[in-house]
């Protein structure tokens, strides 16, 4: 019997086989065909054995190849918090290479997705398992140029040249402040091992720069605003299965390193950490659902979405350290499992949205949603499962992003145990960002489900759209199933974390195995409990009297015919709501604040038969204020250094050895 | 025993919610009527007129889908689970530990959700006017009701609804500002969510100025029934809400006898007769606003809650 942590890398290095495999087979037929399914295999096994290593309790187990650092080797652990984050990326793997068996034979060039899917896979796989900073960084690099390049398929695309090199920079920005983290983490000793790191102690001041610098590398991988600006242009630009992986599983990987480093490698959290994650958070919770608010690309939106539940998920993960930081056992532990579980659920509603817009993108090759309309007609079974991860992304009941947010307010209405007035009186105003978050959620998913699969198609690309295969539909319907399990099942989920929260912050929630009718309790039944069970089951039992009822004594006539048009009823498809239009009024409100929101109309004189205008004026602050500033000082700087391109042999040597004397000189003041 | 009679209480107290959602809407519009000194219509109208639009043939729009035609009954029963989970006459009810008011709160929002969708789906710019507006609307109302929520359970320790009341109904909390801001605040979303004057017109079918009736202009015959059944509930659920949390006299507590479920339904009555009294009174003397400016009003209401919680940190510290 081999340990759950070499089975782990057996399979890992199945992935990279199949990578490699891929390579051989290019040309190939069968090859989407036998290396989706492959993958599939390989992340089925890998997931059962993390799900048997996480729920059988079984202690950590360790592995060190003589690869690496000479005299380190590469160190690969696997605890509880390990098993979640491979639970949830080879869920997300096996639902996309499902979905990639149906929807890889549309792709145009299979040969330039196929070596990189499995690769990708593998990457994210290791950087959970690394137990080591250098395997750590090499891994996480990896992890990004595979998904770099899958981003990159597409490349003569409009838009993917740039978000690839977006990606890279961001990427390379990212992967410098995560190595100089690790480099301060593992102090002026220079011992690698996360063993060593954790046994080590940190002085308060080095703890604060890795706290900035882990926000600066895995807040840019998840997508903290302001280092979000490459999701939504690299996640929608990967085809549509690579897209729901980057989106719901690599964001998750990233929040799997920032806890990785802040509640297991520097011990206990400071309180004012806690204070810039919640606020952080909360910015970009608000933000990413507001940019998400005035896009009409269906992927952009969805990505759009990624960033938001990243901020909802970086909330509670403050919120736990704040706890944390000041003995509060109990909220700690609800805080992170909220948090956790909201990681999982993310990656289950995001990647059945990502297979939706896929499915829809196959069907009629359209991204814009202004386009689109209609398609409950033409795609039924698309329409349906995508309609349920519209529902659970809402935050609604009887769906899982219901129970997880109402963990996370559970544990801000903890905050007034708090002794830190600054997060007293933070965590109410944190907790309203949070509210609004889920009500313009609510908002973005009716503008998007509207829009795509509702009203009349408004092109004929929608209107001649056919469902897609059974693979794909069979992804999203397992996804679209885990959203209601888990929606009306919370208790088994929470008590499945409960190992992880032990081993990151030494409590747990209490146990809900036992709650009577399988309802959740996060702290004590006469202060807040929830049960989706009952919720569903008075609401399926209630819609079904109601139907009985009305079945029974109603009149059963019905009759079809046009739509009441107030007397005009003639109008065209393009007169319907569009996303743009459904927008208007959040715009209006919150976007002239936060976006510079202008509408422009050009109406023309009367008489003229030319058509009105009307043109949105939008400003990305993020943009004009951080990186096009960066932008413009990196241009103005090369442009003056470009001089040196065209200088004579003499001054090139005697700029060589102007040099040479004033480090020398440096040199010299300086011993 | 105890089962038996618990579950004969839940169930009184939804099929009295059901039944006295309908009189409630007939008395506001009566009260609004005689106020304008008109004679108006009799208190069982609102009965009559579900009764006739089940009666009545549904037109549906050439291209409905199912999602149109299965909204009305979603709608229908996520609220009604809501109204059911709202203490009425009695606390500590059976089902009570389902759901807190976070999740009430949330369960009107998949009816809203599911509503707005229905706007949506026949395809002309009266439902995507009115859902889009709808979802302002909500998106605004949605924080203000959290920081509400926050500022009872500051007070009482918990979101359990029948908790909130028990300990408001038995202990005493004296006269609190927080509370009196929280009241406020409640009163301004319930105005929003319920549709009702200055934020929406109940009454009108004027397509510029209206929000929820725009959004269910397509629905006809026992799918309006359903709809407007909903809406009914959705009022007098937030009267209760009103009722149960900052107005708890002579509810009764859990376990007491069958007096003081007497009581405590006579009281409910009384409470409801003066919240839509009331209510009708500000309705008359208001007038509609603009569209653009619910915003401020509901902004009000958001700073009226976070003012409210933090006045309870203030007040707890000394």
């Amino acid at each position: 019997m081999i340990s759950a942590v070499a089975l782990q890398m057996v399979c890992i290095a199945g992935l990279l086989g199949l990578a490699v495999l891929a390579i051989a087979l290019s040309r190939s037929k069968v090859a989407t065909t036998v290396i989706y399914g492959a993958t599939l295999a390989v992340s089925a096994i890998a997931l059962i054995s993390a799900a048997r290593s996480l729920l059988g309790g079984a202690g950590a187990t360790a592995l060190v190849l003589p690869v690496g650092l000479p005299w380190l080797g590469a160190h690969f652990r696997l605890d509880s918090l390990a098993s979640f984050f491979l639970i949830v990326i080879n869920l997300g793997g096996a639902s996309a290479s499902l979905y990639g068996l149906g929807y890889g034979h549309h792709d145009p060039a299979p040969h330039r997705v196929l070596p990189f899917f499995p690769a990708f896979l593998a990457g994210m796989n290791l950087v959970v398992l690394a137990d080591d900073a250098f395997s750590y960084l090499l891994c996480w690099e990896f992890m990004s140029l595979a998904s770099w390049a899958l981003v990159m398929a597409h490349h003569r695309e409009a838009g993917n040249a740039r978000a690839g090199y977006v990606y890279l920079v961001m990427a390379s920005f990212g992967t410098l402040a995560l190595l100089l983290a690790f480099g301060l983490l593992a102090g002026p000793a220079g011992d690698y091992g996360f063993a060593a790191i954790r046994a080590a102690q940190h002085t308060p001041s080095s703890a604060t720069l890795v706290l900035i610098l882990m926000l600066l590398g895995a807040g840019s991988k998840a997508g903290l605003v302001p280092l979000h600006v490459w999701l939504p242009l690299a996640h929608p630009a990967a085809p549509s299965h690579v897209s729901a992986l980057m989106s719901g599983v690599m964001t998750k990987v990233a929040v799997y390193g920032f806890i990785r480093v802040m509640f297991d490698l520097l011990g206990q959290p400071s309180w004012p950490a806690g204070a810039i994650v919640l606020f952080l958070g909360s910015i970009t919770a608000v933000m990413g659902i507001l940019y998400a608010l005035m896009e009409k690309d269906l992927k952009r939106l969805l990505a759009y979405s990624t960033i938001e539940n990243i901020g909802i998920v970086f909330v509670s993960l403050g919120l736990a350290m704040a706890f944390q930081a000041n003995g509060l056992k109990a909220a700690a532990a609800l805080a992170f499992t909220a948090a956790l579980f909201h990681a999982l659920n993310h990656s289950f509603f995001k990647s059945l949205l990502f297979f939706g817009a896929g499915a829809v993108l196959n069907a009629t090759g359209e991204r814009n949603m202004d386009k689109l309309g209609g398609l409950i007609h033409r795609m039924p079974f698309t329409s349906f499962a995508v309609l349920v991860g519209c529902v659970a992304i809402s935050a609604l009941p009887p769906f899982n992003g219901f129970v997880s947010e109402w963990l996370i307010f559970q544990a801000v209405l903890l905050s007034p145990e708090l002794p830190q007035w600054a997060l007293k009186i933070m965590v109410p105003a944190v907790g309203a960002m949070l509210a609004l978050a889920a009500a313009l959620a609510a908002a973005c998913f009716v503008k998007a489900y509207g829009v795509t699969f509702l009203g009349r198609p408004r092109d004929a690309a929608a209107a001649g759209a056919h469902e897609v295969d059974r693979f794909s539909l069979a992804a999203m319907f397992i996804l679209a199933a885990l959203c209601l399990l888990a929606g009306i099942l919370p208790g088994l989920a929470i008590d499945a974390l409960a190992p992880v929260a032990t081993q990151m912050l030494g409590s747990r929630m209490p146990a809900q195995a036992g709650q009577p009718w399988l309802s959740i309790v996060p702290i004590a039944e006469s202060r807040s409990s929830y049960n989706g069970l009952l919720v569903m089951a008075f609401i399926t039992a209630t819609a079904s009297l109601a139907v009985y009822v009305i079945h029974r004594l109603a009149s059963h006539a019905l009759r079809r015919g046009p739509a009441w048009g107030c007397g005009f009823s003639d109008a065209t498809p393009a007169a319907q709501y569009s996303s743009v239009s459904f927008a208007q009024p959040i715009r209006r409100v919150f976007g002239t604040l936060v976006f510079h929101a202008r509408d422009h109309v050009t109406m023309p004189p009367p008489g003229d038969l030319r058509p009105a205008r009307l043109r949105i004026e939008l400003h990305d602050p993020v943009w004009s204020t951080i990186y096009a500033p960066i932008a413009d000082t990196v241009g103005f700087l090369s442009a003056r250094l470009n001089r040196l391109q065209f200088l004579t042999i003499r001054r090139y040597l005697s700029l060589v050895f102007a040099t040479l004397v004033t480090l020398l000189l440096v040199l010299a003041i300086w011993s | 025993m105890v089962v038996i009679s618990d579950i004969i209480v839940q169930g009184v107290q939804m099929l009295l919610v059901l039944l006295l959602a309908p009189l409630l809407t007939g008395y506001v519009r009566k009260i609004k009527a005689r106020l304008l000194r008109r004679q108006g219509a009799s208190l069982f109208q609102p009965y009559r007129d579900l009764l006739r639009l089940m009666r009545k043939e549904v037109v549906l729009a050439d291209n409905a889908s199912w999602l149109f035609r299965v909204t009305p009954y979603i709608t229908f029963a996520a609220i009604w689970v809501a109204a059911a989970l709202v203490p009425t006459f009695a606390t500590g009810l059976l089902f009570n530990w389902t759901a807190d008011l976070i999740a009430i709160v949330a369960l009107l929002g998949s009816a809203r959700f599911f509503l707005a969708l229905a706007g949506m789906d026949v395809g002309t710019s009266f439902g995507g006017i009115g859902s889009s507006r709808e979802v302002m609307i909500a998106a605004l109302a949605e924080p203000a009701m959290l920081l509400i929520v926050f500022c009872l359970a500051l007070v009482a320790g918990s979101t359990q609804l029948s908790t909130v009341s028990h300990f408001l109904a038995s202990s005493y909390v004296g006269l609190r500002v927080s509370l009196g801001m929280a009241l406020v605040a409640l009163f301004m979303v319930a105005i929003a969510e319920n549709a009702r004057i200055p934020v929406d017109n109940p009454a009108t079918h004027l397509e510029l100025t209206m929000v929820h009736e725009a959004m269910i202009l397509e629905y006809s015959g026992r799918h309006l029934a359903m709809i407007e059944l909903g809406a009914f509930l959705k009022l007098l659920l937030y009267v209760s809400l009103i009722a149960c949390v900052f107005f708890p006299w002579q509810i009764a507590l859990y376990g007491s006898g069958a007096l003081s479920y007497t009581i405590g339904a006579g009281a409910y009555i009384v409470k409801l007769a003066l919240a839509g009294f009331l209510l009708a009174l500000f309705e008359t003397a208001t007038a509609k606003m603009r569209v653009f400016r619910v915003p401020q009003f509901l902004g009000a209401a958001l700073m009226l809650g976070l003012l409210g919680t933090l006045l309870l940190f203030v007040s707890r510290s000394f």
